[in-house]
């Protein structure tokens, strides 16, 4: 059973048809009860960091949250769900959970011709092997759509890169029990699902 | 490096993906959801489906059609074409399209962008615009009004000018489609797709005229597109995405390998 978190940051239809297109079944909540009931915890979004913070507060989702990741349940942030991990946001100067260590970014492009937010599909260079990445090639491309990265403080968390606006940032962090990406697995084809299938089969 | 998008478009009528020279003639193709599996195993980036008749018949969009292509293709879409209000847009996206493309819609209503991009975020809301070229320069700079309802409506908007205005709106990409170059299969309009891609903050989208690969090459490299639609060059046949993507890689466009 996999447990999606919803903390009304954006659409989760996806990321469900994603997981049940293999098989898995899913359970979306915004309980806290079922957060920590849950053997595998998604926490996706997208949308602002402060409005998901202040969702997740309203929901009384953050304590939930950080126990589950802190006694071991295979846990995957994704997007806004991987960003309100850090310490910091400067997307209006928001003050997020403080899961990992480090701050999140808003691109700053020198080319005019850069645009933001990254729309589209963008190579993740694996930077450390991990068994959610089993079966993916180095530098595939995922869908991403952001215009804030992840900065983590500690680059031992770093699992992907990508290139994107003159910075190379984590698009994907890994720590024991914890994955999280920026990219959307949920939208990005076969290699996505790929992901997705190894984080419902991953024990660490 | 971020890679130029390859977008088949379906254009759906009574359940079927139809091509003609947009709403003329129109022969069908085939089913919708079967022809989006086979875009996605083929390698395509994105899909965007217009229910065409919709908008005609002042119906609502298609939603089962929509779930079922969610259900079978796990890449980005978009929906347009019935569009009609906020609940609209909510439906869709929950269906789960990635994005709802808005025209005419906007062109009457613009604060239907803004409030769309607050409700759903704004890379949900695609900015879909018809111009075709004008010698009125002193009415239309650009050199080009946009038209709506299928090119037969002219708005008497300067196309930059709405360009930017959706922007400030809150369009999280707008999808340039020459009502000249539509169905002649001879190339994007370069000038038209330059000047708003070079004029936005957003990413802009090519649309119209597509006929062989190198139209592509040409509208990613000379007119600095970030995507470009497609529908007749592969519907037919003619050309596979494998193909279309060999040739561009070939001359030096990023593009998406592995699927």
């Amino acid at each position: 059973m996999i447990t999606i978190v919803d903390y009304k940051a954006g659409n989760l239809t996806s990321v469900q048809l994603a997981f049940e297109h293999f098989g898995a079944r899913v359970r979306i909540t915004d309980d806290p009860k079922d957060v920590l009931a849950g053997s595998r915890v998604v926490f996706p979004g997208v949308g602002a960091a402060g409005a998901a913070m202040e969702q997740l507060a309203g929901l009384g989702l953050l304590d939930a949250l950080r126990t589950v990741i802190g006694r071991g349940t295979p846990f995957l942030g994704i997007c806004i769900g991987m960003q309100v991990l850090l310490e910091f946001s400067e997307e209006g100067e928001t003050t997020c959970m403080g899961v990992l260590p480090g701050r999140v970014r808003r691109f700053r492009p020198r080319d005019p011709l850069c645009k933001i937010p990254q729309i589209g599909w963008n190579a993740v260079n694996i930077a450390k092997p991990h068994p959610l990445f089993a079966g993916i090639e180095d530098a595939s491309e995922f869908y991403f759509v952001h215009s804030y990265y992840p900065a983590p403080a500690d680059q031992v968390l770093i699992a992907g890169r990508t290139d994107y606006a003159d910075a190379v940032f984590a698009s994907a962090v890994a720590r024991d029990n914890l994955f999280a990406t920026q990219f959307h697995p949920e939208r990005s084809g076969r290699i996505g699902l790929r992901l997705l299938e190894n984080f419902a089969d991953w024990n660490p | 490096m971020l890679t130029k998008r390859i977008i088949p478009c379906l254009d759906v009528r009574d359940k079927k993906v139809t091509k003609g020279v947009r709403f003329q003639n129109n022969v069908d193709l085939g089913d919708p959801v079967e022809m989006a599996v086979a875009y996605s195993d083929g390698g395509c980036d994105e899909l965007v489906f217009y229910d065409i008749t919709a908008s005609a018949e002042r119906r609502p969009i298609d939603i089962e059609m929509v779930r079922q292509v969610a259900r079978a293709v796990h890449i980005p879409f978009a929906v347009g074409g019935g569009i009609q209000n906020l609940d609209d847009m909510r439906r869709v996206l929950l269906a789960g399209a990635e994005k709802v493309s808005v025209n005419s819609l906007a062109v009457e209503n613009p604060g239907i962008i803004a409030e769309g991009a607050r409700q759903f975020g704004a890379q949900c809301i695609v900015l879909g615009m018809d111009p075709a070229k004008t010698d009125d320069l002193a009415r239309f700079p650009s050199g080009y009004e946009i038209t709506t309802r299928g090119f037969r409506h002219r708005t008497g908007l300067d196309a930059l000018a709405w360009a930017k205005r959706a922007e400030q709106l809150g369009a999280g990409e707008i999808v340039v489609n020459s009502v000249d170059a539509d169905g002649t299969r001879e190339g994007y309009e370069l000038n038209l797709t330059r000047l708003i891609a070079t004029n936005v903050g957003v990413p802009v989208v090519a649309s119209g005229g597509a006929g062989v690969p190198r139209h592509l090459t040409d509208v990613f490299k000379e007119a600095f597109a970030d995507a470009a639609i497609i529908a007749s060059m592969t519907h037919s046949g003619e050309y596979s995405i494998k193909a279309i993507k060999d040739e561009l890689i070939a001359a030096g466009v990023p593009i998406r390998r592995k699927w």
